[in-house]
């Protein structure tokens, strides 16, 4: 599970991420959603360890990603956005070396390579050079980097970038059942990828939460479209207000 | 331990699929042969003209001061330009191409990776000393050499070139650009080489200190045969500084 609570982000004056909470239980796939530049992979990279944040906790799998980060580590998978490939290896020998420094146990190193090759759709690729596979390809490779080491915790920035719409349908399947006893973090752009994998929605908007609900309690009235549009531009509206009320 | 391994085997795949480790390899071996030829050409020139200098009373050649010596002496001059060659892409090139992020967030400690990597460079040096130690053999099979100073020039040869590269990963560490980081160790080298030149017109402490960090003179005791602590020291140093500051590097990149 996450559990993040008023985390923050600083580059020098200007705020990424700003009091960020929220929270994605076991078996819960979030979708974490916002416009470019909303402060999605800033909170992912916290999240994932590879920064640590400037004030705020988060707990991945129980632990602080700041204080046991080495623990957050070994639960988590993650995927950034662009798939972290050594172009001069073939998918079999990065899959290996991802899995040993992951701390897959040896003796089921190589079954673990094989399922999540199966898993990806990627073992027709195993014998190919990483730099000369497609954008789908690598982002598959990168899903498979993701899970080899059958983490509790999964972080995906942006997975379905770039995929043809088969591929796209077939990952997000991969993602649901993958999500099923599992956290998984999704962040995205798309809006219907939101409804149709995730069971709970998170919209971030210039650093800060400005939405976040169950797939399931969203009412048949408001579709995600329109409340996305409303909590995008919720600041745009406030200081029309406050503009207003300060002529008055 | 297992992930030190992991690491450095990935290092030497990357160095061997690509071209790099074998141009370099066969650059050097190249370029320190053909100053093996002129050194021994030279040797037996002077060994031609032996009664000639026995006669004036000057000093006889000798194949260990003549050969040996300088080729030992060359290679370091060779091995500034050559080993930013092979350390310049070693962390530089994981960022920019984002698998540092992986790293990062894989359960390895930064030490962890900086000892992977520069294992996988004291390989790739092995291999490229060893290949290049067939001269020196040569000379023993074929000459009488004195086979002591042989070996211990060998010896201060590897620990020098560990230095280097030790300097070399740690400058790499500090920049995403590859080309930067081949001319920054090239001169940071380079620099380390001549350091000495000002101290005879210096004199005093500030002369003794230029010559205690010149790579030159602490391989002069080794080529001669004549080990001591204090060069061990030196070397030594050399590589634990590159090894603490690319340490440095890596973890100050994450609290950026």
């Amino acid at each position: 599970m996450i559990e993040v609570k008023k985390l923050s982000k600083n580059y020098g004056d200007y705020k990424a991420v700003d009091q960020v909470s929220f929270t994605a239980t076991k078996g819960q796939i979030v979708g974490f959603l916002g416009p470019n530049g909303a402060g999605k992979t800033t909170t992912i990279r916290m999240l994932s360890t590879y920064m640590p944040p400037s004030s705020g906790t988060a707990l991945v799998a129980g632990f602080d990603v700041l204080t046991e980060a080495c623990q957050v580590r070994r639960r988590i998978g993650y995927l950034p956005e662009n798939p972290p490939l050594y172009g001069e290896m073939t998918v079999g020998e990065y899959l290996r070396f991802v899995g040993e420094i992951k701390g897959v146990p040896r003796a089921q190193l190589k079954s673990q390579i094989a399922n999540v090759m199966e898993r990806c759709f990627i073992t027709d690729v195993r014998n190919k050079l990483c730099q000369h596979l497609s954008r789908g390809y690598r982002q598959r490779v990168g899903l498979a980097q993701a899970i080899i080491h059958d983490p509790e915790v999964i972080i995906l920035d942006e997975p379905t970038s770039g995929l043809d719409p088969k591929q796209i349908i077939e990952i997000r399947q991969l993602i649901k059942s993958l999500g099923q006893d599992r956290t998984v973090l999704l962040s995205t752009h798309i809006l219907p990828e939101v409804s149709m994998v995730c069971n709970k929605v998170v919209i971030v908007n210039r650093g800060r939460i400005v939405f976040e609900s169950l797939i399931a309690d969203l009412t048949r009235d408001k579709s995600l479209e329109q409340i996305f549009l409303e909590s995008v531009s919720t600041d745009e509206v406030v200081d029309a207000a406050s503009c207003v009320n300060q002529g008055g | 331990m297992r992930n030190i391994i992991a690491i450095c085997k990935r290092e030497l795949l990357s160095f061997f699929v690509s071209p790099i480790a074998y141009f370099v390899i066969t650059g050097f071996t190249l370029l320190v042969g053909y100053f093996f030829f002129n050194y021994f050409s030279i040797f037996l020139r002077m060994q031609q003209m032996s009664q000639v200098i026995a006669m004036r009373g000057g000093q006889l050649p000798n194949l260990n001061q003549t050969v040996i010596e300088g080729v030992y002496q060359t290679m370091i001059v060779i091995l500034v330009f050559l080993v930013p060659l092979l350390t310049m892409r070693i962390v530089a090139e994981e960022k920019r191409r984002g698998t540092f992020e992986l790293l990062l967030t894989s359960p390895l400690s930064v030490s962890e990776i900086v000892l992977g990597k520069f294992l996988s460079l004291a390989v790739i040096i092995f291999v490229m000393l060893g290949i290049s130690a067939i001269f020196p053999l040569l000379l023993i099979i074929y000459g009488s050499p004195e086979v002591a100073p042989i070996i211990s020039g060998f010896v201060g040869v590897l620990l020098c070139t560990l230095g280097f590269a030790s300097i070399g990963m740690a400058v790499s560490s500090f920049t995403e650009n590859q080309i930067v980081a081949g001319v920054s160790s090239m001169v940071t080298l380079l620099l380390l080489y001549v350091i000495q030149a000002p101290a005879e017109s210096l004199g005093g402490v500030g002369a003794e200190i230029l010559r205690y960090l010149s790579p030159i003179d602490q391989m002069q005791g080794f080529v001669q045969g004549v080990v001591t602590l204090r060069s061990i020291t030196y070397f030594v140093s050399m590589i634990v500084l590159g090894l603490f500051l690319s340490q440095r590097a890596l973890d100050a990149h994450r609290w950026r």
